[in-house]
């Protein structure tokens, strides 16, 4: 029982060879597309690692550019065969080439619909990564002189700047950390020490935010310190004041950029998906009606083009039972050497 | 004796011909490049024009637009000339027009090399312009509930942390402005009534900066207000502190990022002029072998001028004195008429 029978007459399979051909071209420049869609998408995630605590998110690029790169040999193949299939002497010496060319081109494709699946999935992964790295580039925003730490706060600023945000969840994540340094602190003034007993560790904490937290929209002078004492500024009430600082977290904002371009990307690839699968279709009816050619006089009889020559659940069975053999007949070894041993005792 | 004679025969008759095609489309690509960039230059141009005073002349990105346009079409008629000029038939349809053409070819030329040179000048009066917006702009920050102004502040701000400048000339034109609105200011205390009383004008003066000022590179956190004063902060010396706030003035800034802007198109429009002699050259080549075949198959010759430099620009005046002297000979015989009657 075939799988989706087609009759293919002599002109039919000329026109689909010659149309795959174009499409193999096409799906050519897709791959390479792909490709560099990865190495976009790999860049931008470089470009913010310093907030970013773990790499794994980076398998999406990643995967994305092996998929661009492997989807480009496959249609270079695929162009060659059907430039071949035009004549049918010389078609018959891809025969062999093709089993495992079938199992690449498959497994890349599907791997390309899974990588658009990951970029939806992995966004749990990519926000508990912003969070620590978040949470240690406000804590390091003071150590200034740290090797290693002192670019911290130059990073912070700008990413805060760049994405209109402040502090990890909200701006009151400043409020909690100290971000003056010990060295710009004068401990023989009597504020200082009162701000530094009245907490166990012993931090100079205050309701106050950094400069690249202020809004440029707002109608005010920046008001960045004595954020919730509304006494301490004229005309000034914290509860409704919007547009002094930016009220959105770092957070929030680098996941929804991330998230967006993850989008972008993922509708692109599933369409260059459709395309990759179309081409591989038309290349299987291709195949199967030149191999009914093969070995005739006359080459432009018609002939039948198929999926699969069985059903799908047996094709499945055909290629499951030697692998399941050869786990059983591994079984059944062990178990004589067991039953071997025991009689010999 | 002609200038710069080449023999052509009918091999290299063709060769040239579809060289010359392909570089006319290059030029027509070109042209479409000069078109871009003087686009470019005006959006870029319009994003700042609130701190040029809504005042400056769009002139030299105008004519950059009107110059790659025009290039588009000369070189699209050339190509399609050098096309036609391996068809005898085709060929002398385009004879009559290939001189006027050529003369165009010229006209067009020189226009470009002005243009170079314009893009190269127009630093000068930009640096006005901008002297003059940006004292306004300052002068307007703090008008946010004014119509018309109420965005100078966030324009301001923007600019200043995008080009890393602070104030005109630098950071002290804050000083002499007053920056934060009545509306903010408690006239009650003591601190802003004696401000207001320390100068003739009445306004609210202090030693600070906005904050789009401050520099992130910073190793401590930004001071923005008593700039000046050293005692105010701790371990504070405002003569040393390099990194604290922007240094550089707007104006310098946005002269320097508008004039690396216009030496690259300057230097590209030369280029393009470059290609476009070449092309022209090639053209009065194709043009010269193709009118002196006895049939399409022989050889001949091609040359730049018929006679040389010196004798062409003889005929030239020559050719303008006879036609200055017969207007004044017609003018002369009418004159004659009108008297005998």
């Amino acid at each position: 029982m075939v799988l989706m029978k087609m009759k293919f007459p002599f002109e039919k399979r000329m026109k689909l060879a010659q149309g795959l051909w174009l499409l193999s071209w096409i799906a050519t420049l897709a791959g390479a597309f792909t490709f560099t869609l990865g190495c976009f998408l790999k860049t931008e995630l470089r470009r913010r690692a310093e907030v970013m605590d773990n790499t794994e998110i980076h398998a999406v690029p990643n995967t994305l550019m092996i998929v661009g790169l492997a989807s480009l040999g496959i249609n270079y193949f695929a162009g060659r065969m059907c430039q071949d299939a035009l004549d049918a002497g010389r078609f018959p010496r891809w025969k062999t080439f093709l089993q495992p060319y079938w199992g690449v081109s498959l497994l890349f494709t599907l791997l390309m619909l899974t990588t658009v699946i990951m970029s939806y999935a992995m966004k749990g992964n990519l926000e508990w990564s912003l969070k620590i790295g978040l949470k240690n580039g406000i804590r390091f925003y003071k150590d200034t002189d740290t090797p290693g730490r002192c670019f911290q706060k130059q990073t912070i600023d700008r990413l805060q700047m760049e994405f209109q945000c402040c502090g990890n969840t909200d701006f009151k994540d400043w409020f909690e950390v100290q971000w003056i340094s010990n060295r710009y602190l004068d401990f023989s003034s009597k504020e200082v020490k009162d701000r530094v007993k009245s907490n166990v560790d012993g931090r100079y904490l205050f309701d106050g935010v950094p400069f690249s937290c202020c809004n440029p929209s707002s109608p005010r002078p920046c008001i960045q310190d004595r954020l919730t004492n509304n006494s301490a500024h004229y005309n000034y009430e914290h509860q409704t004041e919007e547009l002094n600082i930016y009220i959105r977290g770092c957070r929030e904002a680098l996941v929804n950029y991330y998230m967006g371009l993850m989008n972008t990307i993922g509708a692109a690839v599933l369409s260059i998906f459709l395309v990759q699968s179309s081409v591989l279709v038309s290349l299987r009816y291709l195949q199967t009606a030149m191999e009914a050619v093969a070995g005739q006089e006359n080459t432009e009889i018609e002939t039948e083009g198929y999926l699969l020559e069985k059903g799908v659940k047996e094709t499945i069975m055909e290629y499951v039972t030697p692998v399941l053999v050869f786990l059983q007949l591994n079984q059944v070894g062990s178990e004589d050497a067991e039953a071997g041993e025991t009689p010999a005792k | 004796m002609a200038l710069m004679v080449v023999k052509f025969d009918l091999k290299k008759r063709v060769k040239l011909a579809q060289f010359l095609w392909l570089m006319y489309w290059f030029s027509v690509m070109a042209g479409v490049l000069v078109f871009s960039m003087g686009l470019f230059f005006k959006i870029e141009l319009r994003k700042r024009s609130e701190m040029m005073d809504n005042n400056e002349s769009h002139f030299v990105p105008n004519l950059l637009i009107a110059v790659g346009l025009l290039a588009c079409g000369i070189n699209a008629m050339g190509g399609k000339i050098c096309y036609d000029s391996l068809d005898p038939i085709k060929f002398s349809r385009w004879k009559p027009m290939l001189k006027p053409f050529l003369v165009s070819c010229v006209a067009f030329n020189c226009l470009l090399v002005l243009t170079a040179l314009l893009c190269f000048l127009m630093r000068i009066p930009l640096q006005f312009t901008l002297a003059e917006g940006l004292k306004n702009a300052l002068k307007f920050y703090k008008d946010t509930d004014t119509p018309g102004r109420c965005y100078m502040k966030r324009t301001l701000d923007q600019m200043q942390m995008e080009f890393r400048c602070c104030g005109n000339n630098n950071f002290r034109d804050w000083f002499e402005i007053q920056w934060v609105s009545n509306r903010y200011l408690d006239f009650s205390a003591k601190e802003v009534k004696d401000r207001i009383g320390s100068n003739v004008d009445g306004k609210y003066l202090m030693d600070a900066v906005p904050f789009s000022c401050c520099n992130p590179s910073s190793p401590r956190p930004c001071i923005q207000y008593q700039v000046t004063n050293n005692t105010a902060h701790y371990s504070y010396d405002h003569h040393t502190e390099d990194l604290n706030i922007w240094k550089r003035g707007c104006r310098d800034a946005l002269i320097s990022y508008y004039g690396g802007m216009m030496n690259t198109i300057g230097a590209l429009v030369l280029l393009v002029a470059s290609l476009e002699v070449i092309v022209m050259i090639g053209l009065q080549y194709v043009n010269t072998s193709q009118s002196n075949l006895a049939d399409p198959e022989s050889e001949s010759e091609g040359w730049i001028l018929e006679k040389t430099v010196k004798e062409t620009f003889t005929d030239i005046m020559d050719k303008m004195k006879a036609m200055s002297k017969g207007n004044a000979v017609e003018e002369g015989g009418v004159d004659g008429v009108a008297t005998v009657s």
